[in-house]
């Protein structure tokens, strides 16, 4: 009866729910409790006015009073330290397995005062430490390591402070619906099926030099002989001229045809192959047991297929 | 732990123990001294801290040293000495930042320790800017990527904002009187008039500036002459001391004649004695305290907090016509053996005087004629006849010297008499229109028993330098004499400055440092409070405080809110309204583009400026991530768009 009227005392407090967009640091969603320090300092405090009365200190009682007031003051320090805080969910990038996930957080500080010491912490004791300049975006990466294949959610994260003094911890909870794709570790070598594909059937673009094959926007680095200076002139912006020659065979990743005897060992070297087909400019496709991939390439495609092999089997 | 924490850390602790060195023993001084630096010196060259073994050595070294020369590791003195010791140990194996809060709070701790010492205005301010130093260090402590700037700003917001609170609490915290439990002996240091007398113990104190009380008249204050204020009586000489000797059974005092009344109020400095200062005799006081046969307040307890009482006084009187056999044997105890000389002369006088009166006046006429000088500086009396030495050869002396030999000449030739220490005289202080009486006026003098007067007052230093009785101090010894800063002459713009800040000084004392419970009763009762109870100041108190709590809340959450104004969107209704002047309004409902192109088929010389600001608008305002040099770029164009050339000037 007490454990389940306690359960719903903290739901309706703490309000345990998965939220998306942006969230806004409240007043109802800061809590503030003392630390050890702050209880020590009260007990040091009692001390002091002990001895103030028994040697009828009168400065003594001052300084007592003033350093009990900046402890009460700096509470409210703690609470303006993260209330009207806005933060929403940023992209998580893909990681294979045994890589660490990085969670993006976006943190906006509409007012004209920095944030000092804001903790990121995550229930298995990972923190980050950051600040937030006033009237400023910063962007928090939170780490977490992938230890399974599929999609990674770090739950709940707790946003503390306990600036400027130490003596009071506020907190309020972030749930967002974030999560992560973690594609198997691959194994460290195996070589590529063989190709079944007739000679010459299969060949496929890649980027080279010897026919036109589009647009694409500038990046910094583009050759300047390649800027599409006719584009540039009709005002579409600076483009970039793109070539290519088709090169490569087309061969089929079989999830039956992984030596390994177990379905995470064949995932494992199945990641390992379409990251050298890849690399090697080679058309692949992909079979699993509960559908097959048509062959591709380029990185959309290559995506495509680890996320089919990380979701492989997995409940949706 | 950075290397800047750690030098904060350092400088707090410095800042803050500072003040100790002057009391400290030396030894202590200068092992905190090179715990610091060494300390400091490792942080530098990055070394290791030593090793605990080492710490431990030293700390049980330290501990044991103490113990020597305190006798006791607990008490004031030795309690602080470990105290601070401990704290400089403690750098020496700071490595986490818990053991920086433990710095932290020790030198909190530290702070309150001073006070034992001294709770003056320069102290509490030096205490203050301590404070300041030590709130940054702690706001580094949690914070330390924070920049000098923004830390000092943090410390000090919350410094200022903690001050009114703490007036708050000062004035309404519900005050217990103290102690709790019972003081260590040493627990205030003593200062001023001791109890006994030898050749040098009050020119000794004719040297410091300490005030010992400070005094209010009711009506006109009396003449310089007359300002005697008497304290401790001495009985007993055995040739070189006066000690009060033990004191013989009470008898209470008689007075007859009494005139001349005078009421004063003395705020007496804390001097752990159980003795008060009262004019004369006192025949009225506000305090509890007992009037001794000789004439002495004194109080059950020594005094160890600043007091303040009422008292009234006669100047003119008669005392104790009747004197107890007991006593006149008391008042002409001699050790005979000593001073051969002074008793013949002593001798000579009684068989050529008529009467005791003759005697007294022969003595001071002795004075008066030979070739006698009033010096802060006698030569050293070192012989067991050094009234002999002082009498008939060195002839240099200071108040002790005059009213010691003075009353041995009385007792040798039968009369009785007995020294009386005290205060002579006080500079009038007209800022704050009270009289403050300094340590360097401190005086002996002397009071002998005459049939038919009872006991009379007789200053031989009167005699000698008379201007030291109607003036002061520094007029009657030479001008090179090393007197204290105070009590010299000094040009009237210094005496002035000095008295303002005494009369700052006397506030102060009064309404900080002696706030007590009956001082809030009375200050609260005049601001109009009535029944004062200790739960109805605890309300009052959460009250105010909550209040003046939740004003700082509204203004400190206030800025959290505050938008950036959009730059952007402004500069582009400004541009708007810019073209609706010259005919050209955007009509509600349309888009950035779509005006763009409006203006451009109306205005050709525009067009081209005029959609490129459009274009770069709707970027600036729907394209996503904001990029500062495109905005600010779109507000120069902006800015230097112009209607009618449309013409962009290039910037």
């Amino acid at each position: 009866m007490l454990t389940a009227l306690r359960l719903r005392f903290n739901i309706w407090l703490f309000r345990p729910k998965v939220e998306s967009g942006t969230v806004v640091l409240t007043q109802r969603r800061i809590f503030i409790l003392p630390t050890r320090q702050g209880l020590a300092m009260a007990l040091l405090l009692a001390l002091m006015l002990l001895g103030d009365i028994n040697y009828n200190l009168s400065l003594g009682y001052v300084l007592t009073f003033l350093l009990a007031m900046m402890a009460v003051m700096s509470m409210l320090h703690a609470f303006r330290n993260l209330a009207h805080l806005e933060v929403r969910a940023g992209r998580a990038d893909a990681v294979f397995c045994g890589e660490t996930a990085r969670f993006m957080l976006h943190f906006r500080n509409p007012g004209t005062l920095a944030r000092y010491q804001l903790v990121l912490r995550h229930e298995n004791g990972g923190t980050v430490t950051f600040d937030a300049p006033a009237q400023q975006d910063s962007e928090v990466a939170f780490p977490l390591a992938a230890t399974r294949r599929g999609w990674l959610q770090p739950g709940r994260l707790t946003l503390y402070t306990e600036f400027p003094l130490g003596l009071f911890h506020a907190w309020s909870y972030l749930h967002f619906d974030m999560r992560c794709l973690v594609y198997p570790q691959p194994v460290e070598e195996a070589a590529l099926p063989p190709s079944d594909a007739p000679d010459g059937a299969g060949k496929r673009s890649v980027a080279g030099d010897d026919d036109f094959a589009g647009l694409r926007v500038y990046t910094a680095g583009d050759a300047l002989p390649r800027i599409a200076w006719k584009a540039y002139a009709r005002e579409r912006g600076l483009q970039v001229k793109q070539f290519a020659m088709q090169v490569g065979e087309e061969l089929w990743l079989d999830f039956d045809s992984a030596p390994e005897p177990d379905t995470e060992g064949k995932l494992a070297h199945m990641t390992r192959w379409v990251l050298d087909a890849e690399a090697q400019g080679l058309r692949y496709g992909l079979k699993l047991p509960d559908g097959e991939l048509p062959p591709g390439d380029g990185p959309a495609h290559r995506d495509e297929c680890l996320r089919r092999i990380a979701l492989f089997g997995l409940p949706k | 732990m950075n290397k800047p924490l750690i030098y904060a850390l350092l400088l707090s602790i410095l800042m803050v123990a500072a003040p100790h060195a002057e009391h400290l023993p030396p030894w202590v001084s200068a092992l905190c001294a090179a715990l610091l630096v060494w300390r400091a010196y490792l942080t530098r060259i990055g070394g290791a801290l030593p090793k605990r073994w080492l710490l431990t050595a030293i700390t049980f070294a330290g501990a044991g040293a103490i113990l020597i020369e305190f006798h006791t590791l607990f008490g004031r003195e030795a309690g602080v000495t470990l105290l601070i010791l401990l704290t400089a140990l403690k750098f020496m194996e700071l490595r986490s930042p818990r053991d920086a809060t433990v710095l932290i709070y020790l030198a909190c701790f530290i702070v309150i320790t001073n006070f034992f010492y001294s709770q003056s205005i320069p102290t509490a301010l030096y205490m203050l800017a301590t404070l300041l130093v030590i709130v940054t260090t702690w706001v580094q402590l949690n914070g330390q990527s924070i920049a000098l700037k923004p830390r000092l700003k943090i410390a000090a917001t919350l410094l200022l904002q903690a001050l009114p609170l703490t007036l708050v609490l000062f004035v309404l915290f519900p005050r217990v009187q103290g102690p709790l439990w019972g003081l260590p002996q040493d627990a205030f240091a003593s200062s001023g008039l001791s109890d006994n007398m030898a050749p040098g113990s009050i020119s000794r104190l004719s040297l410091s500036d300490e005030v010992a009380f400070r005094v209010v008249y009711a009506g006109p204050p009396p003449r310089r002459e007359q300002m005697y204020w008497r304290g401790p009586v001495l009985w007993l000489f055995d040739g070189r001391t006066w000690t009060p000797g033990r004191t013989a059974r009470t008898i209470a005092p008689e007075f007859t004649n009494l005139a001349q009344p005078i009421d004063y109020s003395v705020t007496l400095e804390p001097h752990n004695k159980t003795w008060l200062f009262a004019l004369d005799v006192p025949d009225r006081l506000s305090v509890a305290a007992d009037l001794t046969h000789d004439f002495q307040i004194v109080r059950k307890e020594p005094l160890k907090a600043r007091l303040r009482y009422d008292a009234r006084s006669h100047l003119a009187y008669r005392a104790n016509l009747r004197e107890s056999e007991q006593q006149i044997q008391r008042a002409l105890q001699l050790p005979r053996a000593l001073n051969p000389r002074a008793q013949r002369l002593a001798g000579q006088w009684r068989t050529e005087g008529a009467n005791d009166a003759a005697v007294t006046q022969a003595a001071l006429a002795y004075f008066n004629r030979e070739n006698f000088s009033y010096t802060l500086e006698p030569p050293l009396l070192t012989g067991m006849n050094n009234i002999d030495e002082f009498l008939f050869e060195s002839r240099e002396g200071f108040c002790e010297h005059y009213a010691g030999s003075f009353v041995f000449l009385m007792r040798a030739a039968h009369i009785p008499a007995r020294v009386v220490t005290g205060y002579q005289g006080g500079e009038y202080n007209e800022v704050g229109g009270y009289y403050i009486v300094r340590q360097s006026d401190a005086h002996a003098w002397a009071e002998v028993w005459l049939s038919g007067q009872g006991w009379v007052r007789i200053d031989p230093t009167a005699a000698i330098a008379p201007t030291r009785i109607e003036r002061n101090l520094a007029a009657a010894v030479p001008d090179n004499a090393a007197l204290p800063f105070m009590a010299r002459s000094a040009p009237q713009w210094l005496r002035d400055l000095r008295l303002n800040w005494d009369a700052v000084a006397n506030r102060w004392n009064q309404w900080v440092l002696g706030y007590n419970s009956e001082l809030q009763f009375a200050f609260l009762t005049r601001l109009g409070m009535e029944d004062i109870t200790w739960q109805k100041l605890a309300l009052n108190m959460t009250f105010v405080l909550g209040l003046v709590v939740a004003t700082f809340a509204l203004f400190m959450l206030r800025h959290l809110y505050t938008q950036r104004p959009d730059k952007v969107q402004a500069a582009w209704l400004r541009l708007c309204s810019r073209l609706a002047k010259a005919g050209l309004p955007r009509a509600p409902h349309e888009g950035a583009q779509d005006y763009a192109a409006r203006v451009a088929a109306a205005r050709p010389d525009l067009a081209e400026a005029f959609r490129d600001l459009a274009t770069r608008y709707s970027a600036l305002r729907y394209g996503g991530e904001p990029d500062e040099q495109a905005r600010q770029m779109f507000l120069q164009r902006a800015a230097t768009f112009k209607v009618r050339q449309g013409i962009i000037r290039a910037s």
